[in-house]
């Protein structure tokens, strides 16, 4: 049984004012236990509207989501509901309020109702996790670290809480490669290590090509692919969203449309590299 | 003084971070940036980026050294105003600078506080609607939009106040692919169409390829200052940043055998490339 089902899910913003903006078109798809989903849309597509569902911080007038089988509508589903999603909104260091850093990752576990020595523990495996030192920073003001580090004080808050469905929006908007590469590399063994479902949403799908199992493309809230990562990258229709790939995918797609007959299910630079020198060689033969 | 341009001369900026502990964000910085020009900067995070685009219009005032714009120096308070004016700063953080519910408001604000007419005013809001792609949502609201939406909204309202230069801090950290290259497009040809010196901060080396120039820095110290291409092949002056997947492609199959002209920087040429040596194989 997938973990969540998304069943027709449509969502529309200020319905019947100025304002009204459809932002989810009938979406369906399914997440499975375990994964590392990526969620892939240009700006506006609804990548944001999308996972503010799962948690049930927006409930669906149009179709329904089934987390664990179970509707987030439904009333008594919905304390248990928020402890198994935790949601990493964008931008979360500036959610960061409490004076320390074990306070801050502490307050959703006080809030859990866990014994101070569950915190304890708890707090310190997850500031390991996204790779600080729980000695060196469990005293310091969140304030007092650099952008790079209050975003992975942040994103520990939420891993301290153990979901078992970890959702993060956009976690490495406005970090630089090496702070971008660190919070994914500790997303993806916390992915690893604990079993945890997680569900990553970008703009870029760069960051997402290495690490997601599945991918799942938006485009002006419609679902326009779903499916296993080289699956999505090879769909000839893809091309047509070329506003989401790298500049090596869309070159690949170019090359496509000149004739040439390539695989554009890869995954990096390199594998694109010797994919081209294959056909390079075969036509010299 | 008639130096036409921003000069950064042997700048030095530190915050105190309590204790009398010192924080070093830049160190005798010298950068000379001419009128006309398209200056690039890259950097990892905390490498004074930040810092330095904001003692470009005065907003911080450099702790040595010092920040001239055409001649005018942002430590002299009476030249403020008309520094602000020369030099637009858009944040990094779109939302930080919005004061309006309606788009076309937020782009008007600031030629109303200019003493323009009406009619100047409503032309400057057409005109950067227009450049940044945004007639659609004018009557939206600006905290209600993407983050994306609201980056370009940033950048319309500094290019409404028609600055001579423009500072931009990492643009399209929000933006997708499309609407970072977009923007860039933007950016270049109000460069060259209307002479505005563009400053663009950004780790996405692709944003900065067709820069004139490429300013790098590293823990508050300028590392290197040349053109692009350059700084592309001496990847340890890179520092981490990752140089645009066409060159690395161009590197690659140099390094496979294949003859690949190093003048090659963009999408189409490679394809082109590509297809001519496929058929001389064939």
């Amino acid at each position: 049984m997938p973990i969540i089902e998304i069943r027709n899910l449509s969502y529309v913003y200020h319905p019947n004012t100025p304002y009204e903006k459809k932002a989810l078109d009938d979406i369906s798809f399914t997440v499975g236990k375990g994964e590392f989903l990526g969620i892939v849309g240009s700006n506006g597509s609804g990548k944001s509207t999308l996972i503010q569902h799962f948690n049930g911080l927006i409930y669906p007038e149009l179709g329904s989501i089934l987390v664990s089988g179970q509707d987030t509508r439904d009333k008594d589903f919905r304390e248990q509901l928020w402890k198994k999603v935790g949601l990493v909104f964008q931008f979360p260091e500036k959610q960061l309020f409490e004076a320390t850093v074990f306070d801050e990752l502490a307050y959703g576990l006080k809030n859990m109702g866990l014994a101070a020595a569950e915190i304890e523990m708890r707090v310190d495996e997850a500031l390991k996790s996204v790779g600080l030192e729980p000695e060196q920073s469990r005293k310091r003001s969140p304030f007092s670290l650099s952008g790079g580090m209050m975003r992975r004080v942040a994103v520990a808050s939420v891993l301290a809480m153990k979901p078992d469905i970890l959702v993060l929006d956009e976690p490495t908007a406005g970090l630089d490669p090496e702070g971008s590469s660190h919070i994914l590399q500790a997303i993806k063994k916390f992915q690893q290590d604990k079993g945890v479902t997680v569900i990553l949403v970008s703009h870029c799908i760069d960051d997402l090509i290495l690490l997601a199992d599945r991918l799942a493309v938006l485009d002006q809230g419609k679902l326009l692919a779903w499916g296993l990562t080289r699956d999505v990258l090879a769909q000839e229709n893809l091309a047509q969203y070329d506003r989401l790939l790298p500049d090596y995918l869309k070159m690949l797609f170019d090359l496509k449309k000149r004739g040439w007959v390539i695989n554009t299910g890869l995954l990096t630079v390199e594998e694109a590299c010797q994919e081209i020198a294959k056909i390079l060689r075969r036509d010299g033969t | 003084m008639s130096f036409k341009g921003i000069q950064i001369i042997d700048v030095t900026k530190y915050y105190s971070s309590g204790q009398n502990q010192l924080t070093w964000a830049l160190k005798d910085i010298n950068i000379t940036m001419k009128p006309g020009e398209f200056i690039g900067i890259a950097g990892n995070n905390a490498s004074g980026k930040t810092t330095l685009a904001r003692l470009l219009n005065g907003l911080l005032r450099p702790s040595r050294g010092r920040v001239l714009i055409d001649g005018l120096d942002t430590c002299d308070h009476r030249q403020k105003l008309e520094i602000r004016r020369r030099v637009a700063l858009v944040f990094q953080n779109p939302e930080n600078q919005f004061i309006s519910p309606v788009v076309e408001e937020e782009i008007a604000f600031g030629p109303e506080n200019l003493n323009l007419s009406l009619q100047e005013i409503s032309r400057r809001v057409e005109e950067a609607l227009e450049v940044m792609g945004l007639k659609e949502l004018r009557l939206q609201a600006p905290h209600l939009l993407s983050g994306g939406q609201k980056q370009r909204v940033a950048v319309a309202a500094a290019l409404a106040m028609r600055p001579d230069y423009l500072v931009l801090d990492e643009p399209t950290s929000m933006l997708d692919q499309f609407c970072r290259h977009e923007l860039i497009k933007h950016l270049h040809v109000l460069n060259r169409q209307q002479g505005i010196t563009i400053i663009l901060i950004s780790h996405y080396m692709e944003d900065l390829e067709k820069a004139d120039r490429l300013v790098v820095l590293q823990k508050g110290s300028l590392i290197a200052d040349a053109s692009p291409q350059e700084i592309f092949q001496r990847e340890e002056q890179l520092t981490g940043l990752k140089p645009p997947d066409i060159f690395r492609m161009a590197q690659l199959l140099g390094k496979m055998g294949y003859n690949v002209d190093c003048q090659i920087t963009t999408r189409e040429e490679m394809v082109a490339y590509l297809c001519r040596l496929s058929k001389s194989v064939i």
